[in-house]
């Protein structure tokens, strides 16, 4: 869609230039007329709500102990208390925070590498994109969350930053064969090579002609390296690779399972985090569906070809 | 023949580095298992230098300068000899890994077969069925169902069918009375044992193949000889499989090897929940005991196979699709 504003822009004089906030608002309106990723947006929003609201929202402190231990739901603990003793509500109110920073971090940082390993791919040719296309290749295949594992297990509790780090080392290279193969066709459009005739910088024919022209592509890679970084952090956790003291639904998980959780038959332990697990990277995946929608018309609703 | 010879170089090339990563990845991390367990000891008191080098014999610390411990360490992987295990002493790292290799490998690679043929036919009805809500209904609890957590759908199956309706055995991959042989007894206990993990597995993956497929078909729904397919009066299910179907099934089948990874990646959380003796499981024991040859061979192990496999749907690629054999 962004290459139909390139090619109208171009033409001097005849309309002005979009201004700045044009494509944001309107991609959000794209975004919003298509029911998923409304819905999407919707659940998305409140989980960011409660994450930058949980002081407020929360009954009790994220790891405030000395209650009933193992208590069913009640008035006081709604959906009951933990083998510590703490308040699981609370728990997952305040779990939200390290979801939603770990999937937005770890997304943007796989995305930017991703963009620049991805763009630069594209562009250059010769021996350095054969071996660029090796090693992504090599990152494409070695499983993911075992080489994390690995990982994880020689920085020994190394807490958030290091599950960030893993989750980037591991998980940029899906979206840099995405933006190759569509910097690839750019390439050869008459706008770049316009571009490269006028004497601009490879790097800039890159970054600031290209690029442009991929921004449903890259936000549809920022909310699926996201989802995954979510599911990620919560499989480390959970394992009880990253750091158990901290609270997040990934951590309420371990301890439900460590403490006998299924043999006590608490069963909104083990379904409430993993619920909003599952709920968080959904929302993602459904804005996803608008943003494909974007840059494939194909896949549209409604109009059958 | 170029296509094939080109597949062979390009895996043997990246079985070259995936051994090499192996090697380079612990040399490359802070610390040492030294370091480890005598940061254990010294809480205890001091440890002299003589402690040091008993503890350095004993875990089999590598010695000479990078280039003589890489070739050691090709030579080790060569012979599949990767000392013995920490945690599971005096038993070799072969050993256990030959005794929980098979568990895994019919577990992952028979539900994983069978979640992407279901999930590709599934896929071709989704696209054809565009805007009913035979499309809709797939299409939404497949994407729900494939942003469940493993460990999450592993624990609700294990909580419900396991431990409250009791329709399922909780944990391990037979029976405690079930001795392994060549049976169909055992074979019968192993499966019964297998149905929760592999149902989990078939639960959180048959949505990618859904959306995967769904998205090539309608590309392929969209093309001219399609259309002309549809002009000609073709019955709309010759138009669907023979037509569209059979071109969009390509991209999929490259998704089907990469998917691959993650589908083993979870099936260690998989395997954890249900103790189920695989190489996840064992992979996590290892972790937790900081068994670090254990540890490095299983990773090894993990990547080769995903390596054998996508080297496996490469060929078939090449088979399927003619222009590939140019």
């Amino acid at each position: 869609m962004t290459t139909t504003q390139n090619i109208s822009t171009a033409a001097p004089g005849v309309t002005k230039p979009p201004r700045r906030f044009t494509f944001i608002t309107r991609s959000t309106a794209t975004l919003w007329a298509n029911w998923k990723s409304r819905l999407g947006l919707i659940i998305l929003a409140c989980f960011i709500l409660v994450a930058i609201f949980a002081p407020l929202l929360a009954p009790y402190g994220a790891s405030q102990d000395g209650f009933e231990r193992n208590a069913d739901a009640s008035a006081a603990h709604w959906f009951g208390t933990t083998a510590a003793g703490e308040d699981v509500l609370s728990q997952l109110i305040y779990g939200s925070q390290i979801s939603v920073a770990v999937g937005f971090i770890a997304g943007l940082l796989s995305t930017i590498v991703a963009m620049v390993i991805g763009l630069s791919w594209g562009y250059i040719r010769g021996f350095g994109a054969d071996v660029i296309n090796f090693i992504v290749n090599l990152f494409l295949v070695i499983p993911g969350l075992p080489l994390m594992i690995v990982i994880a297990a020689y920085l020994q509790n190394g807490g958030l930053v290091m599950i960030v780090a893993v989750i980037v080392i591991t998980g940029w290279a899906w979206g840099a064969r995405v933006l190759r193969a569509q910097t690839q066709t750019l390439r050869s459009r008459d706008f770049v090579t316009a571009a490269r005739f006028s004497g601009e910088p490879a790097w800039r024919i890159v970054f600031k002609e290209i690029l442009p022209n991929m921004t449903s592509i890259i936000a549809g890679g920022f909310f699926g390296a996201a989802t995954s970084a979510i599911l990620a952090e919560a499989g480390l956790e959970f394992l009880g690779l990253g750091d158990s003291s901290i609270v997040s639904w990934g951590t309420i998980l371990y301890w439900a399972q460590n403490s006998n959780a299924l043999l006590t038959g608490q069963w909104i332990l083990l379904f409430a985090p993993g619920l909003c697990i599952a709920l968080l990277a959904l929302s993602l995946t459904l804005i996803n569906f608008g943003v494909d929608a974007i840059s494939n018309p194909r896949l549209r609703e409604g109009k059958s070809r | 023949m170029v296509y094939v010879l080109r597949r062979i170089g390009f895996f043997l090339l990246t079985l070259w580095a995936a051994v090499t990563l192996n090697f380079l990845l612990p040399r490359m991390m802070p610390g040492s298992p030294t370091d480890a367990a005598i940061a254990k000891l010294a809480q205890n008191g001091p440890v002299t230098d003589a402690t040091r080098k008993a503890i350095e014999a004993q875990l089999g610390v590598p010695d000479g300068n990078i280039l003589e411990q890489y070739f050691g360490y090709l030579h080790q992987v060569l012979t599949l000899d990767f000392g013995v295990s920490y945690t599971f002493y005096p038993q070799s790292v072969s050993e256990m890994i030959w005794q929980a290799f098979p568990y895994t490998i019919v577990l992952v690679g028979f539900v994983t077969i069978i979640a992407f043929i279901l999930g590709t036919l599934i896929g071709v009805l989704t696209a054809w069925k565009r805007n009913t809500w035979l499309d809709a209904l797939p299409t939404l609890s497949g994407s729900f169902a494939s942003t469940f957590p493993y460990f999450w759908t592993a624990l609700l199956l294990l909580f419900f069918a396991g431990y409250v309706l009791h329709l399922f055995p909780t944990s391990g991959a037979f029976g405690p009375t079930a001795t392994p042989a060549f049976t169909w007894d055992f074979f019968m206990d192993v499966l019964y044992h297998a149905a929760l993990p592999a149902l989990t597995i078939l639960i959180t993956s048959l949505g990618g193949w859904i959306i995967g497929m769904r998205n090539a078909m309608i590309n392929t729904l969209g093309d001219d000889y399609v259309t002309f397919a549809e002009a000609n009066g073709l019955k709309g299910r010759t138009v669907a499989i023979r037509y569209a179907a059979r071109n969009a099934i390509l991209p999929n089948l490259t998704g089907f090897g990469l998917a691959l990874g993650g589908v083993v990646g979870g099936s260690v959380l998989v395997e954890q929940v249900f103790g189920y003796p695989g190489i996840g499981y064992l992979l996590f024991n290892a972790v937790i005991g900081q068994d670090y040859p254990l540890m490095q061979a299983l990773f090894l192990m993990i990547t080769v196979s995903v390596l054998i496999a996508n080297f496996l749907v490469d060929i078939m690629y090449g088979v399927l699709d003619p222009r590939t054999r140019r």
